[in-house]
């Protein structure tokens, strides 16, 4: 018996979430005394994916099929499920990617397992499996159980800590051959949204809405998000009005995130939108309204005029980092 | 012709504040409006565009739920649905909700079965896959565009971690859905009058068995207790950021 986890790369790097993923079926193994392996597939350098032994991965079962290259959903979940299988895996665990969340399912019911998703607590397996879940967008939290044997769980990005724990590790290619039907539907190109910081795995996001009054004002925006290595985001009526690309909506019907920061800057905090971000550690709002319902829900706070609030923001910075 | 299926989730309206039962058994519906699931809608959307732009289309939206669950297939109908089924029985977990999915549509030859890319109720993400999975279809996952190559095959977009991936998919193909592939639409006077005559179908359930048992509900652990700052003193709050190590 053991547990896998799902290595997810990216140009040949492994990413945060993979790490996550390890620490998380690190921390279960050693509940149980399992070994925990991990499968990556597409190309990557040996010396890349032995860095999963620093996270307490034993074993790398590297699947590398040139027709796999790019990401492929039902060739994918088919790799993954092999490697499973021939390990005896009892828990596979995967990061809440889209990549993550599109192959979950397929592997659930192709090991006729229960599987678990975004979940956001250390499954306890003593009696089946009991773990807890994020539901209602963020306004609930579920506890669910299974007497299934097995158990395919996707782990909430930014959900996990990330923790080193050193173990030897070896990495060995597993053969692989995908169906011909499994490479039906096959990336043929991928367009990336811009060089920035990817938003669900942002350590801190910055955040703006309607009080930016327009488009042109978001200089300073993207100035606060540089110093701060932060990714950007919007509200949803910003991204409807155009004033800001689709893909920084945040929100119930935008993306969901838990970053360790999250600065709002002139959102009032629609509960729509309160429910794609209120798994943010740490918010701060800045509005001129102080009846915003951000406020609620708010870490930080200030009552100001957004326009002079954030260059004050944005010298404070400055300054606090030119003293360091 | 193109067979449509488009599964829909049956969920409170957005704007919902959110409460359980006091036992956590379930949520506590006084007052609640309940809604397509706004990315079930975007599915719906799209399949009615394949009709606009001139294809043979028959769609077909299905709901796994109790009597409750009706009004939402009506709206599904007036918004341009061609007939709906309700799978009597409770949505309680995902697995069985996509195995039943899965039984009914075996065998009907559908070339495209439309999903949320997650229902906003319970966020799984896994009736899209394992309907997919079940069926032996191509699945693609977070769809934000797609059009129509051919009679038979159609090109995607799909939203990846920092980007968007390009695929061509030939059908029969599960689609799920989110925001860009369509505009959600506003029904009329005369497809809500239609959808009174549409056919609605109540269909038993398959006997499966369910995977997950939910136990009970909870809230996040409460937020606020905020600490404000002057607007003068942006200096402080980056200072504090500073000590608590966020920045």
């Amino acid at each position: 018996m053991s547990i896998l986890i799902f290595a997810e790369t990216a140009d040949g790097q492994l990413k945060k979430p993979a790490f996550e993923a390890a620490t998380y079926a690190c921390d279960l193994a050693q509940k149980s005394g399992e070994a925990v392996h991990a499968v990556a597939i597409g190309p990557a350098e040996a010396s890349t994916l032995e860095k999963l032994g620093q996270y307490g991965v034993s074993t790398v079962h590297h699947v590398h099929d040139e027709a796999m290259n790019a990401f492929a959903n039902a060739a994918y979940a088919a790799a993954v499920t092999a490697v499973a299988e021939s390990i005896d895996a009892r828990v596979v665990v995967l990061p809440q990617t889209y990549n993550g969340r599109a192959i979950a399912p397929r592997i659930a019911v192709k090991l006729d397992a229960a599987l678990f998703s975004g979940v956001i607590s250390l499954v306890d397996p003593a009696n089946g499996f009991d773990a807890t879940r994020s539901a209602y967008s963020g306004k609930g939290i579920e506890e669910i159980k299974t007497q299934c044997d097995k158990l395919v769980i996707t782990v909430k990005a930014n959900g996990y800590r990330v923790e080193a724990q050193p173990t030897e590790v070896t990495v060995a290619a597993f053969a692989f051959q995908p169906e011909a039907s499994d490479l039906n539907a096959i990336a043929r190109e991928l367009i990336k949204a811009s060089e920035g910081i990817s938003l669900t795995e942002a350590e801190i996001v910055v955040s703006a809405g309607r009080g930016m009054k327009g488009p042109e004002n978001w200089g300073m925006i993207e100035e606060l998000a540089g110093l701060l290595g932060a990714a950007t985001a919007c509200s949803k009526p910003t991204a409807d009005m155009g004033w800001r690309p689709h893909h920084e909506h945040v929100g119930q019907t935008g993306i969901q995130i838990a970053p360790n920061l999250y600065i709002a800057i002139g959102i009032s905090g629609a509960i729509q939108h309160l429910a794609g971000v209120s798994s943010s550690k740490n918010i701060v709002v800045i509005n001129k309204d102080p009846e915003a319902p951000f406020f609620k829900v708010a870490d930080y706070g200030i009552v100001g005029d957004l326009f002079e609030v954030v260059p004050r923001l944005i010298e404070a910075i400055k300054a606090a980092r030119a003293a360091a | 012709m193109l067979k449509i299926l488009v599964c829909i989730s049956h969920v409170p309206d957005t704007t919902t504040k959110i409460k359980f039962e006091a036992d956590g058994s379930a949520l506590d519906r006084t007052g609640v409006t309940f809604v397509i699931n706004p990315y079930c809608e975007y599915g719906l959307s799209r399949a009615i565009g394949l009709r606009e732009e001139g294809k043979q289309v028959s769609i077909t939206a299905l709901c796994v739920g109790g009597p409750e669950v009706e009004p939402t297939l009506r709206k599904a109908l007036a918004i341009g649905a061609d007939d709906a089924v309700r799978i009597d029985a409770p949505a309680n977990d995902s697995a069985f909700v996509a195995r039943q999915i899965a039984a009914y549509a075996k065998g009907k030859e559908f070339d495209l079965i439309f999903t949320g890319k997650e229902s906003i109720d319970f966020n799984g993400s896994i009736v899209p896959g394992m309907v997919a999975e079940l069926m032996d279809f191509a699945f693609i996952s977070f769809a934000t565009h797609m059009e129509m190559k051919g009679d038979n095959s159609a090109t995607f977009h799909r939203e990846i971690d920092g980007g968007m991936e390009v695929l061509d998919a030939t059908f029969p193909v599960v689609v799920s859905c989110q925001k860009g592939i369509s505009e959600w639409r506003i029904p009329n006077m005369r497809g809500i009058m239609a959808a009174r005559k549409k056919p609605l179908a109540k269909v038993s359930p398959a006997e499966v068995r369910e995977y997950v048992d939910p136990v009970k509900l909870t809230y996040p652990p409460a937020r606020g207790n905020t600490q404000y700052f002057e607007p003068e003193d942006a200096q402080g709050l980056v200072g504090t950021l500073i000590d608590k190590g966020l920045i």
